[in-house]
């Protein structure tokens, strides 16, 4: 099926996988925005994480250890965040920001050395005859593992929050901190938790751009993907099926438009470049309009400190 | 166990001494990164701070150290403010770009037309560029609710495209011989931000700087419109009682810190850097983010954070070539300065009790 010289088949089945980095690091900062914190640093996260799964999986060969590695830097920055945040209560928005510049850094730093290496493959799950039903195959049963995993854990967020006890004291903790601690919840260990689950998540996301999507090392090579999962996370009003629809959005316009430069329009390279980010503002702007006068969806203690005074 | 009991006024004494302690911690944990990276701490540390400075060829980098501080003051001075109200504008770096942008454009129109406007019309211009810039997240934050954090970073990469674009097509140089960038500014007398005095790196981008430090202190600090700010970033609801209006108040701190960063952009494409090409921004606007807050958001506190962190460049620079060491080690320094300033804030605003609360 071909419209305008874009494969739409080949178009949809590239979308999944081009969300996945983002999808993963939407969801992981979307349970810790429903704890209360906003860390802006995912985009720091997911360079750790991308940097540091692209070197393990090297150096081991084998791909699933490197997206576990992947995971570990991305909790270890979040544990720094929320060390800072959480203990020294230090302002979220500026520690964010310290996260996301010294993440670029290290990693660079680390990354010195691992260019032009390329990593050890992902394995693609095989469904046999499933993979050859036209059009469907090709879409839903011709991706990698992490792919799946990454809408297993979409579901799961999404069962634990709405479903579990955990869920609902995380979602206490998040909507008043105050009420949660007069409960006898340990608010900073919750949220220490959710910031950890959320790093482990974005740096998931970051070694799958490394070790999938692109699959090399090249520094700062998440390009803002960490901000466009912020933004995700604003656009699906905190819940866990819309960051879903967002990110599969967004990596709808990522493969189309990378499919248009492939397909030789006479749209410069650069202009197209600029569609993900001009998108996501107009999304945000859209539903920031449909939201000024309804209800707030955003967990009413993000990013406030706590501090326990008795 | 250690609680932390707040204090019913920030410290005095700890809001002067954090960035202090943060720079010792910092130049320590950076000791120890250095030797993990194989290279003598204590020698890093003073090729890096000590040597450009007073080193063999201290002269040619006490220089340097203007053109790099110019930049990071004037943004940095006018990303303050905004932080005092509570607004974050952190896509600097994109309204730099588009100040560059915007004067460029203008002096490759008027080439090789010599005018004694064309060089406050550029500086108009980079203002514009930069001020309009910041004024698409200010309108979206006043007209919709929509969060200025997103969209001033989403648009530094829409500028960094947009910069790419322009070197590759429009204001590529007709006689570059294909090669990507403009012409070279440095070369056209009437655009040219030459050094005021020679060697010591004062440019037109310096001296704004040094007005920006003393125009903000006198609106920060001697000016109703800076107690506004102030009041609207530590008590909003207070704030709005006593008149202040939330949407000027974006539109102020997102315009004011929009127009320094084109300015800064503007002193830089037609100074030190010289032509438009992809690679011209650098990082000024965001390491301006941790010059204002090393700062203390204070004007005078940016001008020392500034010179401080153009040193750390500047050293940096120098360790890569003395040292080999790799060049993100320093931003992983600046980084880490960030931090711990931000984890030694805690001695601001609490106590440190040993033992349990209360007792």
């Amino acid at each position: 099926m071909i419209v305008g010289g874009i494969d739409i088949v080949s178009l949809t089945a590239t979308l999944m996988g081009a969300s996945t980095p983002v999808l993963l690091a939407a969801t992981g900062e979307l349970v810790a925005e429903k704890s209360g914190v906003l860390n802006l640093g995912v985009e720091g996260m997911m360079i750790m994480g991308a940097v540091a799964g692209f070197a393990a999986a090297v150096a081991t060969g084998n791909p699933v250890l490197g997206f576990a590695m992947g995971a570990v830097a991305g909790a270890l920055m979040a544990t720094l965040f929320a060390f800072l945040t959480q203990k020294l209560l230090s302002n979220q928005v500026a520690t964010g920001l310290a996260l996301t510049l010294f993440g670029l850094g290290l990693s660079a730093l680390i990354g010195k050395g691992y260019e032009g290496v390329r990593p050890p493959p992902t394995a693609k799950i095989d469904f046999g005859p499933l993979s050859d039903i036209p059009v469907l195959g090709r879409i839903l049963f011709s991706h990698d593992w992490m792919v799946y995993l990454s809408l297993i854990l979409v579901a799961v967020v999404w069962y634990v929050l709405r479903s579990t006890r955990a869920g609902l004291i995380l979602r206490a903790v998040g909507e008043s901190h105050d009420a949660a601690h007069a409960l006898g919840y340990r608010v900073v260990a919750v949220r220490f938790a959710a910031l950890a689950f959320g790093g482990a998540l974005a740096g998931l996301g970051g070694a799958y751009l490394s070790l999938v999507r692109v699959p090399q090392w090249t520094e700062g090579m998440t390009a803002g993907a960490g901000w466009i999962a912020l933004a995700i996370v604003v656009f699906a009003s905190w819940r866990p099926w819309r960051v879903l629809l967002g990110a599969y959005l967004f990596g709808g316009i990522t493969a189309l438009q990378l499919q248009l430069q492939a397909a030789g329009y006479a749209i410069p390279v650069h202009i197209l470049s600029m569609a993900p980010y001009v998108i996501t503002i107009v999304v945000l702007v859209i539903l920031s309009a449909i939201h000024r006068h309804g209800v707030q969806a955003a967990p009413a203690s993000l990013g406030k400190s706590f501090h326990a005074s008795s | 166990m250690i609680t932390l009991v707040r204090r019913p006024t920030p410290s005095k004494l700890w809001t002067y001494a954090t960035p202090i302690v943060a720079v010792i911690a910092t130049m320590i944990a950076g000791g120890i990164l250095f030797a993990v990276l194989g290279k003598h701490p204590v020698e890093a540390i003073r090729v890096i701070f000590w040597d450009p400075l007073f080193g063999a060829n201290a002269g040619y980098f006490r220089g340097q150290l203007l053109v790099k501080a110019g930049p990071l003051i004037l943004i940095a001075a006018g990303l303050a403010i905004g932080f005092r109200a509570g607004i974050w504008n952190i896509g600097a770096e994109g309204q730099y770009i588009m100040g560059a942008l915007f004067s460029a454009w203008l002096a490759l129109k008027m080439y090789p037309t010599e005018s004694h406007w064309l060089f406050p019309a550029m500086i108009v211009l980079g203002a514009l560029g930069g001020l309009l810039w910041a004024m698409i997240p200010a309108l979206l934050k006043v007209v919709f609710g929509t969060s200025e954090i997103l969209v001033s970073l989403m648009l530094v990469y829409v500028a960094e495209n947009l910069l790419a674009y322009m070197s590759f097509g429009p204001l590529k140089n007709p006689e570059g011989y294909g090669f990507p960038g403009s012409r070279n500014l440095q070369d056209y007398p009437s655009a040219y931000n030459a050094e005021l005095f020679a060697g010591t790196g004062v440019h037109w981008g310096v001296v704004t700087a040094l007005v920006a430090v003393i125009a903000t202190y006198i609106l920060m600090h001697r000016h109703i419109t800076g107690f506004r700010i102030r009041v609207a970033g530590e008590a909003p609801r207070a704030a709005r009682f006593a008149g202040v209006i939330p949407a000027r108040l974006v539109i102020f701190c997102l315009g004011l810190g929009g127009a320094f960063a084109g300015l800064a952009g503007m002193f830089e494409v037609s100074g030190p850097s010289g032509q438009i090409t992809d690679s011209f921004n650098v990082g000024y606007g965001f390491t301006a983010i941790i010059v204002a807050f090393l700062g203390r958001l204070h004007p005078i506190g940016i001008l020392l954070a500034g010179l401080l962190m153009a040193l750390t460049y500047i050293g940096g620079d120098m360790a890569q070539l003395v040292l080999g060491l790799p060049s993100a080690a320093i931003q992983v320094f600046q980084g880490m300065l960030l931090f711990f300033l931000l984890a030694f804030d805690v001695l601001t605003n609490f106590h440190i009790r040993f033992g349990r609360a209360g007792a």
